[in-house]
């Protein structure tokens, strides 16, 4: 797979580490009433979908940031790739 | 129909005209006891050992393919116990024990041969955890050894032994693992539930669920819908999009993983050898072709197919155990999609709804597993009850805090 980083353009996959679903930079708050429900559900439920999946990839291998890329499971074909830090920014969260 | 010597030689003089179908192309019955997704190894096997040990009737089996076509035609055909965790070891030794008696069993020639599995290592601290790993083997039941470099070489002379970088130090030794053929597998198992009594349909694709008031009643399928008692799922690396149709979040990742075979050589390798330095396992079929595989691909995918990176990857770690297998030429590669669960370890549980059943989360070494994850499954199937051996496999263990992790890698799946 080519990965068209945002800053960098086209580099190849092999070049990246994989984390998971996106859905890891919504970390549940810790305060809230239902928040050991919330962290189980965080830390290990996966929607895991047969289709587009939005998800973490870090560029280990050159620049060292962490990308979020939509991608198809089945084709492995490359929609869109976003820097996660502005992807953070615009959720309105802090750079954590 | 019973397969005998007698049988073959009458064949064999009447032009082979007389062999029966392996398995029936049955009609679909509007309501079965128990129905099971997934036409697999681990399916068909839970359905044969249903019908044999626990005497259910009326049980269906719907694959959305055909036999085998799926991981069981897709693995690199080891079986083996040797783990750490007293969870796994206990499970995966019942395994290895249903599998030297299986051919009897099923009447099937699966071409089980036990011709030893050797895992070699190249340090100290990797032989102190190769040991521990052994002891907690032999504590379950199972055989181990742990050889010395002589004796490795005695067996295997063609292993890199001087390798500046990895030096083979030793080995930890399964005399009783080795491989079987995988297809045979899924045919003999669906052979054996046939002839039971199972109703195995082939190209039929559950679509949904039937669920009434929290009880599930049945599947809807490209071929209609058909009711149930209760139904069973072992679909592997399709759990996830099966069971969202019940609206369930698995603890799962599917992931791609790429078996590889060479051209076929002359008798080389006698038995399943896997590298300690890097991820690299290879045996010998009885085609002649060399049969081996490494880690999974590392991203979510239902492709079936993988990259060139990882077979870079794979050849690298091969090349440095065994020098001598870069002149063979590569013949095949295929992917299979696994089931890659949160701590490394299956699950066989009950779900949330009544009359759903869930079996997944085999990882990348679901096809050792089959027969024990079969008779498992079907126990809990037919007695509501999980199986003392695989109680700990549950569903709510990571909300509970019981995590089987043989790695000690975390929520990180691709890393199991």
């Amino acid at each position: 797979m080519i990965i068209d980083h945002p800053l960098l353009g086209p580099r190849d996959a092999s070049e990246f580490i994989y984390l998971g679903d996106a859905s890891l930079l919504n970390r549940p708050n810790w305060d809230e009433e239902k928040s050991e429900d919330n962290f189980y559900k965080y830390l290990y439920l996966r929607e895991n979908v047969a289709g587009m999946h939005k998800e973490l990839w870090f560029h280990q291998q050159g620049d060292r940031s962490w990308l979020v890329i939509s991608r198809n499971t089945v084709t492995h074909e490359i929609f869109k790739v976003e820097l996660a830090t502005e992807l953070k920014k615009n959720m309105g969260k802090s750079n954590d | 129909m019973y397969y005998n010597v007698l049988k073959i030689l009458k064949e064999g003089l009447n032009d082979n005209k007389g062999w029966k179908k392996t398995w029936q192309n049955p009609e679909i019955k509007k309501k079965y006891d128990v129905i099971i997704i997934g036409g697999g190894g681990h399916g068909l096997a839970t359905a044969f050992y249903l019908a044999k040990e626990f005497k259910i009737k009326n049980i269906a089996v719907l694959e959305k393919n055909w036999i085998g076509g799926g991981n069981v035609g897709r693995n690199t055909t080891i079986i083996r116990s040797n783990y750490l965790l007293n969870e796994n070891e206990a499970f995966y030794e019942f395994s290895l024990k249903l599998w030297e008696t299986l051919e009897n069993k099923i009447n099937y020639n699966a071409m089980v041969s036990q011709r030893g599995v050797l895992n070699v290592f190249h340090s100290d601290a990797q032989r102190d955890s190769f040991v521990r790993r052994g002891n907690s083997m032999i504590i379950n039941g199972a055989d181990a050894e742990l050889f010395d470099v002589d004796k490795i070489k005695s067996i295997y002379p063609f292993l890199d032994y001087d390798n500046a970088r990895f030096p083979i130090k030793g080995g930890l030794f399964q005399k009783r693992g080795g491989s079987v053929r995988h297809d045979a597998v899924a045919w003999g198992y669906a052979h054996a539930a046939d002839e039971l009594g199972v109703d195995i349909i082939q190209n039929c694709e559950v679509t949904g669920f039937k669920i009434k008031s929290g009880t599930c009643i049945g599947v809807e399928t490209n071929k209609g819908d058909i009711l149930a008692n209760k139904i069973g799922c072992a679909v592997a690396g399709s759990s996830s999009v099966l069971m969202s149709k019940a609206n369930m979040n698995l603890p799962l990742e599917s992931h791609v993983l790429q078996a590889f075979v060479s051209e076929s050589l002359k008798p080389l390798i006698p038995g399943v050898i896997t590298f300690g330095a890097g991820h690299f396992y290879i045996s010998q079929s009885d085609k002649g072709g060399l049969v081996f595989g490494g880690d999974i691909d590392g991203y979510n995918s239902y492709a079936q197919r993988g990259g060139m990176d990882m077979l870079e990857d794979v050849c690298e770690g091969g090349l440095a155990l065994m020098p001598t297998i870069g002149k063979a030429r590569l013949l095949r590669m295929w992917g299979g999609i696994m089931d890659m669960s949160m701590d490394g370890s299956p699950i066989i549980d009950k779900t949330h709804i009544k009359g759903l059943y869930l079996n997944a989360g085999w990882c990348y070494g679901g096809f050792k597993a089959t027969p024990a994850s079969g008779w498992c499954f079907a126990h809990l199937l037919a007695k509501d009850d999980s199986h003392s051996l695989s109680e700990n496999f549950q569903l709510d263990r990571f909300k509970n805090g019981y995590m089987i992790d043989e790695k000690g890698q975390g929520a990180q799946p691709n890393l199991h």
